[in-house]
Parts: structure tokens; C-alpha cells; sequence
């Protein structure tokens, strides 16, 4: 295959991940729901699965592809009992709105 | 032709983000997430990750994000009743957003070296490359990661359950 066809530069794939990363931060910032900051945290673990496979493909090295394999493994397990949690919440206070929450604040 | 693609893929993927965040009803959120996550296996692809591609699909589209949207069925949420932060906290939270994207941008520009072109594909995201990895050079994440798994789903089990008195 001819090099100019494959010659995307790797800062695009930085730019982008830093992008969904601020995004996912936003978010976090942003939002009242609980399950919408949830989300968020997963869109900024995605941001970061981009990036160590950009740096692995372009270093053609798949140490970096196993570290997404094991972030995937990691997030499963927290959305999992994020889930549980929040219904269990939403059982006693009757909403996911963190305004609510306050009661671990001081 | 490349560059069109990761365009576009791009592109799609950074406006179904924005709309993660950006919509109301808590539905359109998790469904726009899921395209989000469509694209960036696309991006996998694009970087010649194709195991990573598949596992991601099966896993967040499959069922993390299927997790999501029984627990918004479940919970009723599928309105578009949220209250919002005053105004003066949506701007503090996206001048801070913003900040920490310039930030984060500043320190990677200097960062940045690296090789300029996409190396072919060696094989490196396949199935069997990926896979002997992970369990000779891996092998004890790979084992402690499935008692974090059976850790998880009990504590899960736990809380989710309804207390009997």
C-alpha cells in the first residue's frame, strides 16, 4: 500500500482523545442526573481506550491494546455496581438527582 | 481517503459526545452514547486494532450500555424533568471544561515526537497476536481481574437487593 494513503498524524488522534476527554469532563461538571455522569465517566475511559490504541498501533506495539482489554474489564465491573448503586439510591430517595446527595458533604 | 474517513469518523464521534452531554431526556443520551461508541470501533479499526474492535462492540454496545438503558427504563427516567445547575454553575463548569482541554492540549503539543505515518499492519490486533499476550505476559492481571469481576457482581447482587425487614 502506497505510505501517502496512510499518513494520518497522530496528533489527530491526541486532539481528538483530549476532545472527548474535556467533553467527558464537562459533562461530570455539567449534569444533575447521576446515570448521565456515569455515562460521562465511561466517555472519558473511552477517550483514554483511543489514545493507548493510537500510541500502539503508531509504535506498532500491542502492549497497549492489552492495557485498553483490561480498562474495558475495570469499567464493566464499575458500571455494574454503579448501576446497583443508583438503584438502590433512587430506592430510598426517590431520584438521581446528586443535588439530593448532600448528606456525605461535610 | 483515509483522511476522509477519520474525518468523518471523527467528526461523528465528537457531535454524538457533545450530545451525551448536551441533550435532556436521559433516553436520547444513552442511545447517542452508543453511536459514540459505534464510531470509536471505528477509529479501532482504522488503527488496525480489530480484536479490540469487536470485544469493545460486545462489551459497552453490547452490554454495558444495555445495563444503562434497563436501569433508565427501570428507574422511569425516560422524561425530561431534570432540574439544571444555576447559570453560574453550567458556565464555571464550562470555562473549567474548556480550560482543562487547552491544558491538556499545551502539554501534549510538547509532548509529542512520535512517528508521523501508520505502520502496516502487522497482525499486532488480531485475535492470535493479542490473545498469546495476554496469557503469557499477562497472565496474573488476567486472573486477578476475574476476582474483580466475581467481586463486583456479588457486590452488585448485594446492593441492588431489596432489604427484607
Amino acid at each position: 500500500m502506497d505510505q501517502t494513503i496512510q499518513a494520518i498524524p497522530q496528533h489527530w488522534y491526541v486532539l481528538l482523545s483530549t476532545f472527548l476527554f474535556s467533553i467527558g469532563v464537562l459533562g461530570v461538571l455539567f449534569r444533575r442526573n447521576a446515570i448521565i455522569i456515569l455515562m460521562c465517566i465511561e466517555l472519558m475511559l473511552n477517550a483514554v481506550n483511543l489514545l493507548l490504541v493510537s500510541f500502539s498501533a503508531y509504535h506498532n506495539n500491542s502492549d497497549g491494546q492489552v492495557f485498553v482489554f483490561f480498562i474495558m474489564v475495570v469499567a464493566a465491573a464499575e458500571v455494574a455496581v454503579g448501576l446497583a448503586l443508583l438503584v438502590s439510591i433512587y430506592r430510598n430517595i426517590g431520584s438521581t438527582d446528586i443535588a439530593m446527595l448532600n448528606k456525605l458533604k461535610w | 481517503m483515509d483522511y476522509f474517513l477519520f474525518i468523518i469518523l471523527s467528526a461523528l464521534t465528537c457531535i454524538s459526545a457533545l450530545f451525551v452531554v448536551m441533550t435532556k431526556n436521559p433516553m436520547y443520551s444513552v442511545l447517542a452514547l452508543v453511536f459514540c461508541l459505534f464510531t470509536i470501533a471505528g477509529h479501532y479499526i482504522m488503527l488496525h486494532a480489530q480484536f479490540l474492535a469487536i470485544t469493545h462492540i460486545i462489551v459497552y454496545a453490547g452490554a454495558i450500555m444495555v445495563l444503562f438503558l434497563f436501569v433508565v427504563m427501570l428507574l422511569n427516567l425516560n422524561k425530561e424533568n431534570e432540574k439544571h445547575k444555576s447559570p453560574m454553575l453550567r458556565i464555571a463548569a464550562s470555562v473549567s471544561a474548556g480550560m482543562l482541554f487547552l491544558t491538556l492540549l499545551a502539554s501534549l503539543r510538547s509532548a509529542m515526537p512520535g512517528p508521523y505515518a501508520l505502520p502496516e499492519d502487522t497482525g499486532i490486533g488480531l485475535v492470535e497476536y493479542v490473545g498469546r499476550q495476554l496469557f503469557t505476559d499477562y497472565l496474573l492481571p488476567f486472573e486477578v481481574s476475574s476476582i474483580l469481576f466475581l467481586s463486583a457482581m456479588i457486590g452488585a447482587v448485594v446492593l441492588a437487593k431489596r432489604e427484607t425487614r
